[in-house]
C-alpha cells in the first residue's frame, strides 16, 4: 500500500512536469480523453438510465457554449481583473452577425466555419470600440460600464425591429455545411455539434493558455495584482487591459455563432443580464484565473443546471411523497418545479462558496495563496486577514497611473 | 559628463498646496544622487513626475536630451488628428457609393470603420512611438510611466509594491516586459522567437535575482519573502527593463544596520558593475553621506542646498530644516 501511494506520487509529480513543459500537448491528451468519455458514458449505466444518448449530446454541446463563454470571461475577469458585467452582449454580437448571414431573413447563405471566425472577429470589434474609451476607469465605475453595455444591446436588438424582428428574433437560420467523416448535422442529432464543439474548446484553451503563460499573460496578472506598479514596470495597461477585452469578447463572438447554428434562431432574450451573471458566476465557482478549473466548473455548473434539476422532477414525481396538508401551507413534492429553484440554488450554492471555499472549486495556485494567506502564516484571526488583504501601499497613490491622459 | 536627466523649473500644485516649486535638478551620467529633505517635503511627489506618473503643473524634464514631461500643448488638436484618416476614408467612400458599386462601398465602410478603430486605440494607448509622430504637429502629451521605462528609467517604491500574489521570478519577468519583443500573435502561434526569447529572459531573470542575493529563491511567491528580500526583489524588478537610470524611494527604509549595510553595498556595486546611474531619496544619512555624489535636499517643496555631501552637512539652511532656527 505504501509503495503503492509513493508510485502514485512519482507519477503524479512526473505527469506535473510533463503538462508545464508540454501544455499543448497535455491539453490535446486530455481533451481526446474527455471526448471519448463524452462519447461512450451516455450510452452505458448510469447515465443512459437518466436519459437517451442524443440528449446528452445535446447538453454537452451547450455545456461547451458556456464552457467557450466562461474560459472568454476567465481572461477578463480572471486574468485581467476587469469586472465585466455584460458579457452576454458579445455573446449576442455574435449570433446576431451568424444570423444575418445565413438566414431567410437575410437571403444569405454562408459557410459556417468561416463565420465562427468573422463572428468571433465582428465581437472584438464591438469590444475594443466599447474598450478603448472605457478602459481607464476602475472597479466599480468599468462593471457599471460593462452593466450599462450588456443591457443596451438586447434592447437595441428588440426595437430595431425592421432589421431584427424586435422580439420574435431571427429564425430559420440554416444548418451548417456537412463535416467529412461525420456527415450531415442533421436537426435530429447532437452529436455533429458536441463534435466541433470539443474541437473549438480544445483549440481555444490551447491558445488561452499559451497567452497564459507568455510575457503577456504575466502582464495580465500584473496588472490585476497592482495596476499602478505595473505601468511603473513598462507595460502599457491601456493596451495590455484592452487585449484581455478584445479577447473575451471574441471567444465569447464564437460561442454566439455556434449557438445560432444549433437553435437555429435568435431573439434577444436569448441574451440577458442572467448570462452574463451565470458566467461569471461559473467563473467564480470553477476558480478565477485557472483556465481548466474555470473550463470544468462551467460543464459542471451547466450540467447541474439543465440535467439534474429536471432530474430531480422526474425522482419527486417517481418516489411519490404523500403531500403535506397543513392548512394554509400545501406542500406536494412531486409539484415542485425543481428548475424553477435554479437561481434560488445558484444564490446559495454561491453563498456556501464564498464562505467555505472562496477561491473556486478548482483554484490558480495564487488565488489559493491570496485566499488563505492567514491559514499559511497560523493565523486564525479574521481582523489579521483583513490586515493582511489590504494591498501594500494602496494609500500612496489613488487614480494616477493615468495622470498624463 | 552629460546629463541624464536635466529637470528645470519642475512646481506641482495640488490644488492650494504647492508640492514641489520652482526645482532644478540635474543627475549627470554614472553618479549617484540623493534628494533629501524633513517629511513632507515634496521628494515623493518630485519622484512621481519624474517617473511620469504625476504631471507637473509648469516645468520640463529631459531625459537624455529628450523632452519628456512637461505640461501638455495644443491636446485639443489631438483628437482631429485620430479622425482625420478615418474621415479621409468616409468621403473616398461617399465618392464610390456615388458609382453604385456595392461591393467597394461597402469595402469602403469597412476599412473607414477599421482605421477609425485603429486610431482610437492607438490614440488611448499612446505608443511612444506615436507621441514623437504627434510632436511634428506641434502637439506634446507628457510621457507616462511606462513611456519613461522604455525611454530607460526604473523605479522602485517607498511602500513596496511587488506583485504580491506573483512568485520572484515571475515579478522579475514583469520587469522585463518593455524590453521583450514577443506579440501576442507570437504567443499564440508559440513561435520560435517566442520560445527563444521566453528562455532567454528566464536565464536573465535568474542572474538578477544573483545579484541582489536572491538565488534560487526564484520559485517563492513575493509576498512570502522576508521584508529585506522584498525590497531587493523591487530592485530586481526594477533592473530587469535595462534602465540607464535608477529611481529608489526608501530602499533601506525598516531594515536593521546589518541589511542597510548589505544594501549601501548593493547600490554601489549597481553603479560600479552595470553602470547606472542613481537617484536616491533616503533617510538614513549613513547611506546617503556614504555613496552619494551629490546631494540636493527639499523642504516645503523648494531646494534649499545642493552640492556634495560634505558641503551640504555644513550648510545652515539645511541645519536650520532639519533642527529648527536655534534661539536667538
Amino acid at each position: 500500500m505504501k509503495q503503492l501511494r509513493a508510485r502514485w506520487t512519482a507519477f503524479r509529480s512526473r505527469s506535473h512536469t510533463f503538462a508545464e513543459h508540454h501544455r499543448s500537448a497535455t491539453i490535446v491528451i486530455t481533451m481526446l480523453i474527455a471526448a471519448i468519455l463524452l462519447i461512450f458514458l451516455p450510452r452505458i449505466p448510469p447515465l443512459n438510465a437518466i436519459q437517451g444518448a442524443n440528449p446528452w449530446y445535446d447538453a454537452f454541446a451547450n455545456a461547451g457554449v458556456f464552457v467557450l463563454l466562461a474560459m472568454g470571461l476567465n481572461v477578463v475577469v480572471g486574468l485581467a481583473g476587469l469586472l465585466d458585467l455584460g458579457y452576454a452582449a458579445f455573446f449576442a454580437i455574435g449570433a446576431y452577425t451568424y444570423a444575418y448571414s445565413n438566414s431567410p431573413f437575410s437571403g444569405l447563405d454562408l459557410p459556417f466555419f468561416p463565420m465562427l471566425l468573422v463572428g468571433a472577429a465582428v465581437a472584438a470589434v464591438f469590444g475594443i470600440a466599447l474598450g478603448a474609451p472605457t478602459l481607464r476607469l476602475r472597479g466599480d465605475y468599468l462593471a457599471i460600464m460593462t452593466l450599462g453595455f450588456g443591457e443596451i444591446v438586447p434592447i437595441v436588438f428588440v426595437n430595431s425591429d425592421p432589421y431584427t424582428r424586435g422580439t420574435n428574433g431571427i429564425g430559420g437560420i440554416y444548418r451548417p455545411e456537412a463535416l467529412p467523416f461525420f456527415g450531415e448535422f442533421s436537426p435530429l442529432t447532437s452529436f455533429n455539434y458536441m463534435v466541433v464543439m470539443i474541437f473549438i474548446v480544445t483549440v481555444a484553451m490551447m491558445l488561452l493558455y499559451r497567452l497564459h503563460d507568455s510575457r503577456i499573460g504575466r502582464a495580465w496578472m500584473a496588472i490585476r495584482e497592482d495596476e499602478l506598479a505595473a505601468a511603473a514596470n513598462g507595460i502599457n495597461t491601456v493596451l495590455t487591459k484592452l487585449l484581455a477585452f478584445a479577447l473575451g469578447a471574441t471567444t465569447s463572438g464564437l460561442a454566439g455563432v455556434f449557438n445560432a447554428s444549433k437553435l437555429t434562431i435568435v431573439s434577444p432574450d436569448q441574451f440577458s443580464f442572467s448570462v452574463s451573471f451565470t458566467v461569471l458566476a461559473m467563473v467564480i465557482v470553477g476558480g478565477m484565473g485557472n483556465i481548466w478549473g474555470v473550463a470544468a466548473g462551467a460543464f459542471i455548473v451547466y450540467l447541474i443546471q439543465v440535467v439534474l434539476l429536471k432530474q430531480l422532477n422526474t425522482i419527486a414525481e417517481t418516489i411519490n411523497l404523500p403531500a403535506l396538508d397543513l392548512g394554509p401551507i400545501h406542500f406536494d413534492l412531486a409539484k415542485i418545479n425543481f428548475t424553477d429553484y435554479q437561481y434560488l440554488l445558484f444564490g446559495i450554492a454561491l453563498v456556501l462558496m464564498m464562505l467555505k471555499r472562496p477561491e473556486g472549486l478548482f483554484p490558480s495556485q495564487a488565488r489559493r495563496a491570496e485566499l488563505h494567506a492567514a491559514e499559511d502564516l497560523g493565523a486564525n484571526d479574521p481582523a489579521l486577514v483583513g490586515a493582511l488583504g489590504e494591498a501594500p501601499g494602496s494609500d500612496e497613490l489613488t487614480g494616477g497611473s493615468e495622470g498624463g491622459s | 559628463m552629460t546629463d541624464v536627466l536635466n529637470a528645470t523649473k519642475i512646481t506641482k500644485r495640488f490644488g492650494g498646496l504647492v508640492a514641489v516649486h520652482d526645482v532644478d535638478f540635474t543627475i549627470p551620467e554614472g553618479s549617484i544622487v540623493s534628494l533629501i529633505g524633513p517629511n513632507g517635503a515634496g521628494k515623493t511627489t518630485f519622484f512621481n513626475i519624474i517617473a511620469g506618473i504625476y504631471d507637473p503643473t509648469a516645468g520640463s524634464i529631459d531625459f537624455h536630451g529628450e523632452n519628456m514631461i512637461a505640461r501638455a500643448r495644443r491636446a485639443w488638436l489631438e483628437p482631429f488628428l485620430w479622425l482625420t484618416p478615418p474621415a479621409i476614408l468616409l468621403l473616398i467612400t461617399l465618392a464610390i457609393s456615388t458609382s453604385g458599386n456595392q461591393v467597394l462601398t461597402g469595402l469602403g465602410i469597412v476599412f473607414t470603420i477599421l482605421t477609425l478603430l485603429g486610431s482610437m486605440v492607438t490614440g488611448v494607448s499612446r505608443p511612444l512611438a506615436y507621441q514623437r509622430a504627434i510632436r511634428r504637429f506641434g502637439i506634446f502629451r507628457s510621457a507616462r510611466p511606462n513611456d519613461m521605462v522604455v525611454a530607460g528609467l526604473g523605479r522602485t517604491f517607498q511602500n513596496i509594491r511587488l506583485f504580491a500574489n506573483m512568485t520572484a521570478m515571475d515579478n522579475v519577468l514583469v520587469g522585463m516586459h518593455s524590453r521583450l519583443k514577443t506579440t501576442w500573435i507570437d504567443a499564440l502561434l508559440s513561435t520560435p522567437r517566442d520560445r527563444r526569447e521566453e528562455k532567454t529572459s528566464r536565464v536573465r531573470a535568474n542572474e538578477l535575482l544573483t545579484l541582489v542575493g536572491l538565488k534560487g529563491r526564484g520559485d517563492v511567491v513575493a509576498k512570502n519573502l522576508p521584508y529585506g528580500d522584498q525590497r531587493r526583489l523591487e530592485i530586481a524588478r526594477a533592473l530587469a527593463s535595462d534602465p540607464k537610470l535608477l529611481l529608489l524611494d526608501e530602499p533601506t527604509a525598516g531594515m536593521n544596520p546589518n541589511e542597510t549595510a548589505n544594501l549601501t553595498r548593493l547600490i554601489g556595486r549597481l553603479r560600479s558593475e552595470l553602470g547606472l546611474t542613481v537617484l536616491l531619496i533616503e533617510h538614513d544619512m549613513r547611506v546617503v553621506m556614504g555613496i552619494s555624489d551629490r546631494v540636493t535636499v527639499l523642504d516645503h517643496g523648494e531646494r534649499i542646498a545642493e552640492g556634495t555631501p560634505d558641503e551640504v552637512r555644513r550648510d545652515p539652511k539645511v541645519i536650520e530644516a532639519y533642527l529648527g532656527t536655534p534661539p536667538a
